[in-house]
Order: structure tokens, then C-alpha cells, then sequence
């Protein structure tokens, strides 16, 4: 016990939290993108498991991972139209759409992967990239700048998706097209458009997410790599209060709690297993109950735009 | 003409004789998680590939399966409805499915149910029972890891530490205590089966703290093989399922379960006409546990030795391992 | 959205009866979802080289071609209609129940205990007791979002997504410890299961062999009562305001927050009666694995249903006849389980955007029927 605030045990609880932080912040912050239009995508991990099986594949057959990050993206960016015909254009009910994205990304990965790859297999996946100078830095230059280059990428996405939603026209109408459609469409602004793009923005990045779990994280594919990743995305949006920063927030929160509940267990605290695993959910709730959370959703959140409605 | 009507009747009856050999035995197989999973389901799949090809392929043993059924009703659907269809021999994969088998094993008498992994025949005569004695190659496996380890820590990842994991890990730690009590053994439990990212979290940070040597059973530990393998110097240790491919570089052995032997022999029982009643245990003295080394690691040879001296106390009974 | 006046949300919460030709539509149109999903499976089926009418002729046939499967096919209904039977009335406040998984498990947590506690008890004492144990858990945990909701504006899909995490480790910790089967200790197993429940506490069978027990009754008259709770009482009524027009609502008296929350626990409730019925009605011991996933196709069969307990009753076995049928035809033409899935997900998909031809046809009766009421 007395060990567990040795320098050694914080800054490896700091390393596990950036690595495992990682595949959230991307579904997070995709998911903003998606809610923030008005649209709840709850198929986030149905999306993550098929990219993270194309990501696999084709690194593993290609040997290129930048050619698996692309096959993540693209198999992102078509669960993303298909979310997006039948939630804008055919306006279903959002959370059974996003179940149904779920089970058919669960289901097609674990049928592609059987069929084509056939037993589990490990490549080599992204390597760490030391940034010169700053890795030098004691104590904290090791835990921050000596990570791969999908771990950078999506710690730089939170500035950049801040910037696109507070400061672009782009933004801006993201944002009206999930607070007031009616209006919006009235000015001009095509609605379903902006909600096409901003779910496939969100189902990219989601793809990315996959991608960073299967050639980043642990360099493998399995049936249910993600284990309900994308699910505790999509609550994060909640916790994070539909900003980049908050989702920050909440996925270091979320992943210090599990580095920590680890390092609780391998220095032999004595605690239950299955209360250490459940510590970080249960933190999520209780951090939000404290922190007063008053941020208001998206007035047109789950509802789907018709003309001439409302 | 005669004899032509003679030639034509021993055809015919070498036909039928050969019909007779020929009709081939049907065997399904329900298990509970992907016949992917390097652990569990694979190992029994994978026996059942090869007792068919052994015996001459889909004319000689025709296989179905079903997997993924970690809800118990399915299964027992699945199962009602292979013994229902005429199969000759019903495999069910997973402790979970005890009630199912015994409520249909009851309702199809001429049907073979073979089930595990446990001992319990419910008193049957056409019920087989099948377990694996997970504590034996633990108890290799930490043997193994105590002589090599250099950092005298040594990591244990699982989902729960519940059925063949917990035996396999009992007896690793058992097997470690028998060969070096100097040695600190670390244990994480991630509470999930198929989490294989908190999974090789959970082995970065036995490495972290300094572990050299990691081992972990279920289908998530291949997170943990796969963050072994990243780090380089790791020494891993399997079970269930030879997993020297996934990191050939650093897995000294796998308890591996054959299922080959057992299989065959109540293929060949049931040809005979005993339909089920007795019970099977893999275990180190029968065959059916095996120590797979890996070819590729430089095993040092007084260790291997001392394993294979271990390995026959175990077998013979002068060192009890318990469950 | 202008300010509604309560007179147009009184009327229009009063139409809760049945509008005949609406209900042929929205029964067909779930099918023709169904249809055009089964099109797009019989293109995997194809590349697997498989024909696709023998495997969906081996579907049908599973759920309802012969008499275990069908009831099989009702058997896998039961669970599906108590979930969404909640998940209507948390979905009429507006409430997103996301936590079916957890409820389901810790409803079965305390149905598998209480038997196993008080085995003494006989049998008619036992089965409510157990199913009251099961629905109070379940309306805990469906509870303590309701209450963070309505309290702190904790948003309930986060605190249910949370709720169901906990739960399942809850499970682990009760089966390696206090609830693990002590013969399994004693022989060294230490599987991650109960001791078998006593029997006295076992659901009837009503038609040996199969598995349908009178679980399936009991989650048909809870449908109906909820509809009778939701349409015919004032507290269903609240809830129904509260769900269509918070703002409204709030003028009109109504205590939007309660309403929430009392609508979170009892779909929790109902979930969690869902899990005892699964424990001493099939399984009859407690292991992990038994939600099968209803948590969240209670919710595509509640939709499916049209968010109406009665509309729920022929979807639930709609769509438990997929699940049953799915998996018969995975054994006949020998298919990956996961192709079942996927083709699951994809019918899902399909039947929640064929919804909105309903919801078009209904707007032009509407139109037509206003400028008819004019005129």
C-alpha cells in the first residue's frame, strides 16, 4: 500500500491512462459531432469493431498500417451513410437504429474475421515516436511524448474539433442544426446535409478509434475486440457535456480509474477484483453528480427534422 | 449366366458392406465462444478437425458446430434440436450446459451428450463427462516461470477467478511456490471475457512494476500476449491453447488441452455399444494435458529437465497438485 | 415550438384506443423492414455459398414449423415483452432506458438468492416472493438513475450505460463468493454458478419437453397492465404528458422530475422480473451470460410494438421468433453464428427506418382530417 504513490506506479498509471484513454477520445469527440447535429449514434461500437477487423486485415495482409488506418476510416465512413440514410433521411427512432448498427458490426466482424483470418493473430503495430526535446522532459516528457502517432493524433483532435465547432461557419451550423432545425432550414442551411456530415464525421472517427485498438493498442483482433467501448463513448458525450474538452475529461477520468484499479491489483491492495474493475464506472457517476452539470443537450437531440413539423 | 447372377449378388453384398463401414458417424459440437478464440472453444474444435481427418475426413465423421452460445437456453435448443435431427453424438462445451444435457440426454436414449468440463454423468448410461486437470500444467507452467524469472515477480491476468481459470492459476501458483518461495506472484482480474484491451493493460502494468515472466487463461489473454511480445524480454506462459503463434518469440510453453484421444475413444466406444456412464479428466499421466515447449525459445536444458522431471512426479503422484 | 395549451395535449393523449387500419399498417410495415433486411442477408448468405431459400426456409421452419420451436419462440418472448413493456413506459416520459442489461441482472441476482435463502419456503410462498425480490432490485437499479436524473440532471443514458457495467461485475463478485455453487467448491470446479434453486421454486412447464413455463403468462399480463397503468390511470397519464411535452406539463402542475424517475424504476422493475422469470423459469440456477442481449432487443421489440404494451405482445414474438429461427438456421446450413448477427442488426436497422411511412401516412390523415373538420 504504502508503495503506490512511489513516482515509478504514478507515472505507469499515467502511461496506461493516455493508452487506454485513446480509442474513447476519438469515439467521444466523433460522437460530439454526431449529437451535436442532433443525432444519437448508439452503433459507435458496432462502427469501432468492424473498422478495428479492416484496420487488422488489411495491415495484415498489406504489412502497411497506413493502408489499415485508411480500410478503418472508409469501412467508418460507410456505417456512417448507412446510420445516417436510415436516421436523417428515413428519420427512424435514433437508439433502435444505433442498436441495430451495434449488433451489425459485432456480427460482420466476427463473420469476416472467421471467415478470412480464421484464428487470432498479432502484428506489429504502431511504434512509439519519441518527440525530440520534449521526451526529454523528466518525469512527464517519457509519459507524453513517447507514444504512437495515433495517441498524439487523438489527444490533437480535442483542440481541433473545439476550433471546428466553436469557430467555424461549419460549426455553426452543426450546432443550429441540432438546437433548431426548423430554424436552420429556414435560413438556408440544408439540414439533413449537415447531419450526414456530421455522423460520418463522427463515424470516422469512430473507425479511428477501432483502428487505434486493433494496430495500436493491442495489435490483434478478437470476436468483441471492444468489449462495449463504444457504449461508454457515447456516455462520455454525456459527461463530457457535449464539448471536446469535457469528453477529455471524462476519457482521462474514466481511464485513470482503470490504471489506477490495475495498479491496485498488481501491488496487491488488498480489495476484490471485481470492485477495482467496477471503480471507474462508478467514479463516471459520482464525478458527474458532484461536478454541478448544467449544460443544457441539444434542443433537437433524438428528433428527427421533417419540413413543415413541429 | 449363373455365375454372372453370383458375380452381381457378392457386388451387391460387397456394397452394402461397404455402405456399412462407410455410413459415417455424425458428431455436433456447441460451445460456448468463438471456435476463433485460442482457449477453449478452439481446443475443442480443433481436436474435432483432426480425429475427422485422422479418420478419413467428412466420409468417415461429419462434423456440425455451433458456437457462441453463451446463453444457456440457446444451447440447450441447439442441443435438443442436433439430437433431435439423428446425430450419433452430442458435444456440449461449456459447464454451463449441465442442466440442458441431462434434461435431453433423458430424451433421447440412443444419443450420445458428452459434456464438461466437469465429472457429473447425472447417472446416465448414455451421458459422457469431461474435465481437464487445468492445477497440473499450472503447476508445470509455474515451475517453469520460477526458474526463469530474473526480476523474481511474476504476473497472473485473467477475466474471473472462477472454473479453469482459477484451477490453472492455483496451480501455477503452487508450482512457483514448490520451486522458488522467494518470488512475489501478482494477480489482476479484469472482470471480462472478451476485454482484451484492459487485458494487455493490465500486463503492461505487471511489467511496469517490474514482472518478467506472465501467463493468464481465457480468450482475452491474448491482450496480455500481445503487450508482452511489445515490450520484448517477457517471458509468456499458456494455456489452454498452443499460443507459441502469436508470439514466437517469447512463449516458453503452453498447457495445451488434447481432446484427440478422448475423442476417439468414445467415438470408438459408442461403435461398440457402450453409449456413455464414465467420465474423463485430462491430465499430464493420460496424455491429454500436454506441455507444449516452444521449439523457438532457447529453453535452458537443466531447466527443461527439472519440467520433465516435474512433469513425470505430477503423472506418477509423488507431487499432488490441488484443484 | 410554441408554448402547447393543455386542451390539444389532453386530446391528444386520450387516443390511446385502437385505430384498426393503423395497426394492419403498423404491423405490416415492421414485415416489410424484415423482408427487405433478409434480401440484403441472402447476398452474405450467397457469398458463403449458401442457398438462401434453404436457410431461410430452415429460419422459418425453427420459429415456428414445429412445436418446440415455437414455443421456444415463445419462451424467448417472454423476457423480450417484460423489457419492453418498462421500456414503453420510460420511453412515453421521454426517458432513454439504456440500462435493461443491468436490471435484467440484478433482478436475477436477488430471484436466484431468495430461493436459495429461504429454501424452506413451499412453492406458492417462494415464486411471488422471488418475483417481488427480482422486481425490487430491478427497480433499484432503475431507481438510482431515475433519482440522479430527476436530483442532479445526471443524464440517464450515462448513468444506465454505467449502471450495466456495474452490474455485471456485481454478478461476477456474488458468483465467485456468497452465491457460488459450494458443490462446485467441494469438487474443485469453482464454476461461476449457483447451486441448482430448490425446485418448489421452479415455473410450471405447461408443455414438457419444451422449455415454455408460465413466465410467458405472467410477462403477458404485466403488458396489460401496463397499458391499463399508462392509458387508464392518472399517474400513467402524467407520464404520458410528461413524455410528450415537459414544458407543458410543467405548467399544467405536473412534477416532470418524479415522473421521470418513477418511470426509470419501473421499467427497471419490469426488467428486473424479466431476470427472476429467466433464473427460475428456464434456467434455474444463476450464471453469467443470461441476459442474451435482451436489455437491448427489449427496446427494438418495444419500438417495433409502436411504444404500446399490446402492440408490444405480437412484436416480442415477431421478434423472438427471429432470434430462435436465426439460430436454427445457423445449425442447418451451417453458417457462422456471427452471420445471425448480423443479419439480426440489420433487420433492426431496417425496421426502425420503414417507421417512417407510418408516421407519413398518419400526417396526411392528419391534414386531411383537419381540412375535413373545417370544411
Amino acid at each position: 500500500m504504502k508503495n503506490i504513490f512511489s513516482l515509478n506506479v504514478i507515472s505507469g498509471i499515467l502511461n496506461t491512462m493516455i493508452a487506454l484513454a485513446t480509442p474513447y477520445l476519438y469515439a467521444a469527440i466523433g460522437e460530439v459531432f454526431a449529437q451535436t447535429a442532433g443525432v444519437v449514434n448508439l452503433g459507435v461500437d458496432g462502427i469501432m469493431l468492424l473498422s478495428a477487423f479492416a484496420a487488422f486485415y488489411v495491415a495484415l495482409v498489406t504489412g502497411n498500417l497506413w493502408l489499415g488506418l485508411l480500410a478503418a476510416a472508409v469501412v467508418g465512413l460507410l456505417m456512417g451513410l448507412l446510420m445516417s440514410f436510415v436516421s436523417v433521411s428515413l428519420k427512424a427512432e435514433q437508439g433502435v437504429s444505433g442498436i441495430g448498427l451495434y449488433m451489425l458490426g459485432l456480427g460482420l466482424s466476427s463473420l469476416l474475421f472467421k471467415v478470412m483470418i480464421g484464428t487470432v493473430k498479432t502484428i506489429e503495430g504502431f511504434k512509439p515516436v519519441e518527440l525530440p526535446l520534449l521526451s526529454a522532459i523528466p518525469f512527464l516528457g517519457p509519459i507524453l511524448f513517447r507514444n504512437n502517432i495515433l495517441v498524439y493524433a487523438a489527444f490533437l483532435l480535442v483542440p481541433i474539433a473545439w476550433f471546428v465547432l466553436e469557430k467555424t461557419t461549419f460549426g455553426l451550423k452543426v450546432k443550429s442544426v441540432g438546437q433548431n432545425p426548423a430554424a436552420a432550414d429556414s435560413l438556408g442551411i440544408n439540414v439533413d446535409r449537415i447531419r450526414y456530415v456530421s455522423v460520418c464525421i463522427g463515424a470516422v472517427l469512430a473507425g479511428l478509434a477501432g483502428a487505434s485498438l486493433s494496430i495500436s493498442l493491442t495489435n490483434l483482433f478478437q470476436d468483441n475486440l471492444t468489449a462495449g467501448m463504444g457504449f461508454i463513448a457515447v456516455a462520455l458525450v454525456y459527461f463530457g457535456g457535449w464539448s471536446p474538452v469535457g469528453v477529455l475529461g471524462g476519457a482521462l477520468l474514466f481511464s485513470v480509474v482503470n490504471s489506477f484499479q490495475l495498479w491496485m491489483q498488481v501491488l496487491g491492495v488488498n480489495i476484490p477484483s471485481g470492485v477495482a474493475v467496477m471503480l471507474p464506472y462508478l467514479l463516471t457517476i459520482v464525478a458527474l453528480c458532484v461536478t454541478v452539470n448544467r449544460v443544457r443537450q441539444p434542443a433537437a437531440l433524438n428528433k428527427p427534422f421533417e419540413r413543415g413539423e413541429s | 449366366m449363373k455365375s454372372r447372377r453370383l458375380t452381381a449378388i457378392a457386388l451387391i453384398a460387397v456394397l452394402f458392406a461397404a455402405a456399412a463401414v462407410a455410413a459415417p458417424i455424425r458428431i455436433a459440437v456447441i460451445m460456448p465462444s468463438a471456435t476463433t478464440d485460442l482457449a477453449f472453444s478452439q481446443s475443442m474444435y480443433s481436436a474435432l478437425l483432426s480425429v475427422q481427418k485422422d479418420m478419413g475426413g467428412e466420409s468417415a465423421l461429419v462434423l456440425k458446430h455451433t458456437d457462441n452460445m453463451f446463453n444457456v437456453p440457446d444451447a440447450a435448443a441447439a442441443i435438443r434440436d442436433y439430437a433431435s435431427q439423428g446425430f450419433d453424438v452430442v458435444i456440449a462445451h461449456g459447464s454451463q450446459y449441465g442442466s440442458s444435457v441431462q434434461e435431453v440426454a433423458k430424451d433421447f436414449p440412443k444419443v450420445t451428450f458428452a459434456w464438461g468440463t466437469d465429472v457429473n454423468t447425472f447417472g446416465l448410461s448414455n451421458v459422457y463427462a469431461y474435465t481437464a486437470a487445468a492445477e497440473q500444467g499450472g503447476f508445470v507452467n509455474g515451475f517453469l516461470a520460477a526458474k526463469l524469472t530474473k526480476s523474481k515477480k511474476v504476473g497472473v491476468t485473467g477475466p474471473v477467478k472462477v472454473g479453469d481459470a482459477k484451477t490453472y492459476v492455483d496451480g501455477f501458483l503452487q508450482g512457483i511456490q514448490y520451486a522458488d518461495k522467494s518470488i512475489t506472484v501478482s494477480e489482476t482480474w479484469t472482470g471480462s471475457f472478451s476485454d482484451v484491451a484492459l487485458m494487455s493493460a493490465a500486463a503492461k502494468t505487471h511489467i511496469a512494476n517490474g514482472a518478467d515472466s506472465l501467463t493468464g487463461s481465457s480468450q482475452s489473454v491474448v491482450g496480455s500476449i500481445g503487450a508482452a511480445k511489445d515490450k520484448g524480454g517477457i517471458l509468456w506462459f499458456g494455456t489452454q491453447f498452443e499460443q507459441t503463434s502469436l508470439a514466437p518469440a517469447l512463449v516458453v510453453a503452453s498447457q495445451v488441452y488434447d481432446w484427440t484421444a478422448m475423442l476417439k475413444e468414445i467415438i470408438a466406444k459408442r461403435k461398440a455399444g457402450s453409449l456413455g456412464g464414465s467420465t474423463y479428466v485430462l491430465t499430464l499421466a493420460n496424455g491429454g494435458l500436454k506441455i507444449a515447449y516452444n521449439p523457438g525459445y532457447a529453453l535452458p536444458a537443466a531447466i527443461k529437465t527439472a519440467a520433465d522431471a516435474t512433469i513425470k512426479s505430477i503423472a506418477n503422484g509423488s507431487i499432488k497438485v490441488q484443484p | 415550438m410554441p408554448p402547447e395549451t393543455a386542451s390539444p395535449l389532453d386530446r391528444k393523449l386520450e387516443r390511446g384506443g385502437f385505430d384498426w387500419s393503423k395497426v394492419v399498417l403498423n404491423g405490416l410495415l415492421p414485415l416489410a423492414g424484415v423482408v427487405v433486411a433478409l434480401l440484403v442477408g441472402a447476398v452474405f448468405l450467397l457469398l458463403l455459398k449458401v442457398n438462401p431459400l434453404t436457410a431461410y426456409g430452415a429460419l422459418v421452419n425453427g420459429a415456428i414449423g414445429t412445436k418446440y420451436g415455437f414455443m421456444m419462440t415463445l419462451v424467448k418472448a417472454t423476457p423480450l415483452l417484460l423489457v419492453g413493456a418498462g421500456i414503453c413506459i420510460a420511453f412515453r416520459a421521454n426517458v432513454i432506458n439504456i440500462g435493461g442489461e443491468g436490471q435484467i441482472i440484478a433482478g436475477a441476482i436477488a430471484g436466484a438468492w431468495i430461493p436459495l435463502a429461504f429454501s424452506s419456503l413451499p412453492g406458492w410462498a417462494l415464486v411471488p416472493f422471488s418475483c417481488l425480490g427480482g422486481f425490487a432490485a430491478g427497480a433499484l437499479w432503475g431507481f438510482i438513475p431515475g433519482i440522479l436524473k430527476a436530483r442532479l440532471r445526471v443524464n440517464e443514458i450515462l448513468s444506465t450505460i454505467m449502471m450495466n457495467a456495474i452490474a455485471v461485475q456485481l454478478l461476477n463478485i456474488v458468483l465467485q463468493g456468497v452465491l457460488m455453487d459450494p458443490e462446485g467448491v467441494a469438487r474443485g470446479t469453482f464454476l461461476a454458478q449457483t447451486a441448482q434453486l430448490p425446485p418448489q421454486s421452479w415455473l410450471i412447464r405447461l408443455s414438457p419437453p419444451t422449455l415454455l413455463h408460465t413466465g410467458a403468462l405472467i410477462a403477458l399480463a404485466m403488458a396489460v397492465l401496463v397499458y391499463i397503468f399508462l392509458w387508464r390511470t392518472t399517474i400513467g397519464y402524467n407520464i404520458r404528458a410528461v413524455g410528450l411535452n415537459p414544458d407543458a406539463s410543467r405548467y399544467s402542475g405536473i412534477r416532470v422530475p418524479f415522473y421521470e424517475a418513477l418511470s426509470l424504476t419501473l421499467a427497471g422493475g419490469l426488467a428486473g422480473l424479466a431476470g427472476v422469470i429467466e433464473v427460475i423459469g428456464v434456467q434455474h440456477r444463476l450464471m453469467p451470460g443470461l441476459t442474451s442481449g435482451y436489455g437491448f432487443t427489449g427496446i427494438v421489440a418495444a419500438l417495433l410494438g409502436g411504444l404500446h404494451p399490446l402492440g408490444l405482445i405480437p412484436a416480442s414474438v415477431l421478434f423472438g421468433g427471429l432470434l430462435v429461427g436465426a439460430d436454427r438456421m445457423q445449425r442447418a446450413v451451417q453458417v457462422p453464428s456471427a452471420l445471425v448477427t448480423a443479419i439480426l442488426g440489420l433487420i433492426v436497422l431496417f425496421v426502425s427506418g420503414a417507421a417512417i411511412w407510418s408516421r407519413r401516412w398518419a400526417a396526411k390523415r392528419r391534414i386531411s382530417a383537419a381540412r375535413g373538420g373545417q370544411s
